[in-house]
């Protein structure tokens, strides 16, 4: 019984993740300033560090953790990066 | 020790000397030359320690596998003729290191002369004894080099530059005919090995590629020999040190043509094809060149012309093909090396006190320097041949063997007269290098006043002045059996009877001599007024220079030529040229469909899982987004691939590629740092595009589309049947998932190919790795902004107008304040990322990461430090030195791999064990763990210093703004 629960709560967790990536592939797109887009990409390095760790849990292999701790160790220099440019016009001065 | 290793250390002992003078200090004329002096002289002693197994007939060898499987061995072979050219090299070799102490003057950076001559010392030896053919080649090129870098050793000077610069060329290009000549030479007998090939005569002279063997190999001979048409560049490689001309350019060098003539006349020799060729090429060197040599102004140039000359003589003696006329080449060559030496030796002390080399202000020297005029003229006699000296006898051989039947045409009646003519030409001028320099009235405006050389300056000559005398008088007990012994090893069972006497009796070659020698005298006598006065250079073709000839084909070729080219075929814009890249590509791509009907197998998908899908979906419109954007929206277009790269890291993820995920999330990352670096400095959106509605454009956008959209379908569609197709053949993968545990020692099977089984791949990538970031490097040294960037960004310029307009604010406040919290969280991040990098690093062999993903993961540490905050704060505080850790990983990666050679295993051959460490109990540990560490300091090292080279383009436009508005003020 317990064991359904976690499967069918894995799959939508999935799912879910899945669209929270869509929506923020949505900011990303139409923008419609460079904020909005740059926060796109990060909420969607977010949410993939998140179905990563649902993929582990799904196959029960903690190496999948990793690809999660890296997104979540060093995703946001990039996001560092570009609102930086933003913020500045050059990323290092 | 045993002569195999002897024979090694022979090759060993010059190159292990050129590496340390080479880091002796710039003063130490003494020590060089002791150095020098040392090591030659243990080289000669070690040649005539081998002389009683080679005089019982022995050849020596010495194999060391190289690689057995092409047959290319590091093969040593030495028999009797080597060993008469070996103690030419090594013995006139000690004799021009002596000499060189005094010649080269205190100013001069010593080190690289010696460095250099001991290395030439080296790889002469290595022509002399290589017992492979490609080994040989590899020293002849070695010996060019050695050449070219000697020649050009006064590189203030032009005539040095050019002439080094030619003789590079046209050796280096001979050595190129030759490396080709050999390699069909291996192909006909179906080894590289030398005995091998010289046991296979017949088989090559019957062979069809024969004549093509035979012009290449004569291309790569007469070039270094100088021989005509070739000769032009010794006469301008006269730039060179006078050591370097006595020893490269008439005593060994040049001599290497001629070398290996005889080492393959053997096999090549007999032919028509190879007396008309090799005949034409002598007699027109020995004629002419001696001809020139008559009217040369400068002391060197006569030696050079008469160098040619006399390589002529040995050139046309070995085209008989007959073996008396083997054994006349063989003897002259070492004649002409002892006299020729000394000449050269007497010009360079004639040079060195007189402080001028041109022959119409030379005069009357003998009262200043009697022993030195004595030593020349003697020298000089021998040149000539002048019984009871040692030119004498070749000559005379010389002249007997002119007299034979060779092809039965008109040559054969010409030769005799053409022989005594050179021989004329010879004592001319022999006579005019003596009288003018010696005799007649005392000199005037001298730039110096001459007197004698010190006396260890003259040893040489002495010593080699008096083997012509000794070699002259009583040829058949002193150079006798060692003469016999060379001639037996290249002419084996042919070996012919003759005689070294002086005296054989009045016949018609002591007529030859007798004319030559009395009409040179002659010829002398009627020309000296002229010459006194003359330019340089023969009458009538004194504008037919083989050097102008040579320069103006070399600007054609690689100028005109170059430029034309260019100019028709190439262009300057992206476009066409990316239009060309990708077009060729599908062309290539779509070649192996030619004709066969492209049964593509395309499987729909079931059972797709719904995330996978939207995840999909969401790649496919970030890169599509890219695409759409790349044109006007930069920055949108860089934050739409950095979700394409994420999508494709879960793709890796989800197909089971952990490893492949991590390297590629870290290296997404990275990247996306590294193009907004670049992004600061493009140029400006062009708002008005002129043509961009005309119907040319458009036609043209249409092509450019079609061709993207065609190029990338065709990938996705060979991508796709791929990766559905179930029945693919058997890769190799599996050989590897099979062996990465049990041969690599991991588990991690795309670490293990990386550092283990594809090391070797490795190390070349890292390799290449390290040299593009030093371009990068050197290109953005260099690098200049387009103006329309060269401006502070408007961001910058705003906060820095808030700071200033505040009386209680600095400038870059602002900025401090907005990144005061994130730059603490960034700093502090910073031990957990190098934590994280060794995490990486250490359990890579077996899990995912690696050196590769541990060396990024600390550079983006490093990287986080400069976006934390500016430039100069990090650097205050961290001194990375990133050329350092370049060099720190390439050179551990490469001791690595050589250290499995001390256990006798071939390079980056890998070991692993288990380590036993208190506490933490049993850890796996493979030599390719210290591999990998040198991937991680190179990987370090060189995204370090790309990025940071980007990075202090900022700084030193900042720095530029601040001189140019110094400037203002100051004109203000």
């Amino acid at each position: 019984m317990s064991a359904a629960i976690l499967s069918w709560a894995v799959t939508i967790a999935q799912i879910a993740l899945a669209i929270a990536m869509a929506l923020a592939l949505v900011r990303m797109i139409k923008g419609p300033r460079a904020q909005d887009r740059v926060l796109g990409l990060d909420a969607l390095y977010g949410n993939a560090m998140l179905l990563m760790l649902v993929f582990g849990i799904r196959t029960g292999n903690s190496l999948y953790f990793e690809t999660s701790l890296i997104i979540g160790a060093l995703g946001f220099v990039a996001t560092v990066a570009l609102a930086k440019f933003l913020m500045r016009g050059e990323v290092i001065e | 020790m045993n002569s195999e290793n002897l024979l090694l250390l022979l090759i060993l002992l010059p190159f292990a000397g050129s590496a340390l003078a080479a880091l002796l200090p710039a003063n130490a004329r003494n020590t060089e030359a002791w150095l020098s002096g040392c090591i030659t002289i243990t080289a000669f002693a070690i040649v005539v320690y081998l002389y009683p197994s080679i005089s019982a007939g022995e050849i020596l060898r010495n194999e060391i596998e190289w690689l057995p499987g092409s047959d290319l061995n590091f093969t040593l072979r030495m028999d009797g003729f080597a060993w008469m050219f070996s103690i030419l090299v090594t013995g006139i070799g000690f004799l021009v290191v002596l000499y060189a102490r005094y010649y080269m003057s205190p100013e001069d950076p010593v080190p690289r002369f010696f460095s250099f001559l001991l290395a030439f010392a080296g790889a002469m030896q290595g022509i002399v004894i290589s017992g492979n053919l490609i080994l040989l080649a590899i020293f002849w090129e070695l010996t060019s080099i050695f050449s070219f870098l000697l020649i050009g050793y006064w590189h203030h000077n032009t005539a040095a530059r050019d002439g080094a610069r030619m003789s590079l060329i046209v050796t280096g290009t001979g050595g190129l005919c030759l490396l080709a000549g050999l390699v069909l030479l291996g192909y006909i007998t179906d080894s590289y090995d030398l005995d091998h090939v010289l046991a296979a005569g017949n088989t090559i002279r019957e062979h069809e590629l024969y004549v093509p063997v035979l012009v290449l190999i004569l291309l790569g001979a007469l070039t270094k020999s100088a021989q005509f048409p070739f000769h032009f560049w010794l006469p301008n490689a006269m730039a060179a040190p006078t050591p370097v001309s006595a020893y490269l350019h008439s005593a060994t060098m040049v001599k290497a043509g001629v070398f290996l003539l005889t080492r393959l006349w053997p096999v090549l020799s007999g032919t028509d094809e190879w007396f008309l060729l090799l005949g034409l090429a002598g007699m027109s060197s020995l004629l002419l060149s001696a001809y020139f040599a008559i009217f040369q102004q400068d002391l060197k140039g006569l030696l050079a012309y008469s160098t040619i000359s006399h390589l002529g003589l040995i050139t046309t003696l070995l085209s008989f093909g007959s073996p008396l006329a083997a054994v006349a080449a063989i003897f002259h060559m070492l004649n002409h090396a002892t006299f020729k030496a000394s000449l050269f030796m007497a010009a360079g002390i004639i040079d060195h006190e007189a402080g001028t080399r041109d022959m119409r202000k030379l005069s009357g020297l003998f009262s200043f320097m009697p022993i030195t005029a004595t030593l020349a003229m003697v020298a000089s006699a021998a040149m000539a041949g002048v019984p009871l000296l040692n030119g004498f006898l070749s000559k005379e051989m010389f002249f007997s063997e002119t007299l034979g039947q060779h092809s039965g045409s008109v040559l054969d009646s010409v030769l005799p007269y053409a022989a005594t003519l050179a021989g004329a030409f010879s004592v001319t001028y022999s006579i005019r290098f003596i009288h003018t320099v010696f005799f007649g009235p005392k000199p005037l405006g001298l730039p110096r006043e001459p007197h004698e050389p010190p006396h260890w300056m003259r040893r040489p000559i002495e010593f080699l002045v008096l083997a012509c005398l000794i070699i002259g008088i009583v040829p058949g007990i002193t150079i006798g059996p060692y003469l016999h012994t060379a001639v037996t090893s290249v002419l084996r069972e042919y070996t012919p009877l003759y005689s070294l006497a002086v005296w054989h009796g009045i016949n018609t070659p002591l007529i030859m001599s007798m004319t030559a020698l009395i009409g040179g005298a002659l010829l002398y006598l009627m020309l000296q007024n002229y010459l006194a006065q003359s330019e340089d250079g023969p009458p009538g073709i004194r504008q037919l220079k083989g050097q102008r000839i040579f320069e103006r084909s070399l600007v054609t070729l690689s100028w005109r030529w170059a430029r034309w080219m260019e100019d028709t075929f190439g262009t300057q814009r992206l476009q066409p040229q990316l239009f060309l890249v990708i077009f060729i590509a599908l062309i290539a791509g779509c070649w192996p469909f030619l004709g066969t009907d492209p049964a593509f197998n395309l499987e729909s998908t079931t059972g797709m899982d719904p995330a996978f899908a939207v995840l999909w979906g969401i790649g496919i419109a970030c890169a599509l987004g890219a695409a759409y954007q790349a044109k006007y929206h930069r920055l949108a277009a860089l934050i739409l691939m950095g979700g394409a790269g994420l999508v494709t890291c879960i793709t890796f993820v989800w197909f089971s590629a952990p490893d492949l995920a991590v390297t590629q999330l870290l290296v997404e990352i990275v990247t996306t740092v590294l193009i907004l670096l670049g992004l600061r400095w493009l140029p400006k959106r062009m708002e008005q595009i002129d043509d961009a509605t005309t119907l040319i454009a458009r036609t043209r956008r249409l092509r450019d589309f079609v061709l993207a959209v065609s190029c990338g379908g065709g990938m996705t569609l060979i991508a796709y049947t791929i990766m559905t197709n179930a029945e693919l053949p058997e890769t190799i993968a599996g050989f590897f998932l099979e062996r990465a545990y049990s041969e690599g020692g991991g588990s991690n099977v795309v670490n293990v190919i990386l550092v283990d089984f594809r090391g070797f791949d490795t190390f070349g990538e890292i390799t290449v790795l390290g040299i593009v970031a030093l371009t990068v490097y050197a290109l953005l040294r260099r690098f200049r902004p387009a103006p329309d960037s060269i401006e502070i960004p408007e961001q910058q310029r705003i906060q820095n107008d808030f700071d200033d307009r505040h009386p209680n604010r600095k400038v870059g406040e602002t900025v401090h304040d907005y990144l005061m919290v994130p730059a603490v969280l960034m700093q502090w991040m910073f031990p957990f990322i190098i934590l994280l990098a060794v995490y990486f690093f250490l359990r890579g062999h077996d899990l995912p990461g690696g050196g590769f993903a541990a060396g990024i993961t600390l550079a983006i540490g490093l990287l986080l430090q400069y976006l934390a905050s500016d430039t100069r704060w990090v650097e205050d505080r961290l001194r990375i030195l990133p050329v350092r850790w370049i060099g720190l990983g390439l050179l551990l990666a490469a001791l690595t791999g050589m250290g499995s050679w001390l256990f006798g295993f071939p390079f980056l051959t890998s070991h692993s064990t288990y380590l036993e460490i208190p506490l933490i109990g049993k850890i796996p540990v493979a030599t390719a763990l210290f591999f990998d560490l040198g991937v991680l300091l190179l990987v370090v090292g060189a995204t370090a210093l790309m990025l940071i080279a980007i990075a202090h383009q900022s700084i030193r436009s900042h720095r530029a703004r601040a001189i140019e508005s110094a400037k203002t003020q100051e004109d203000d």
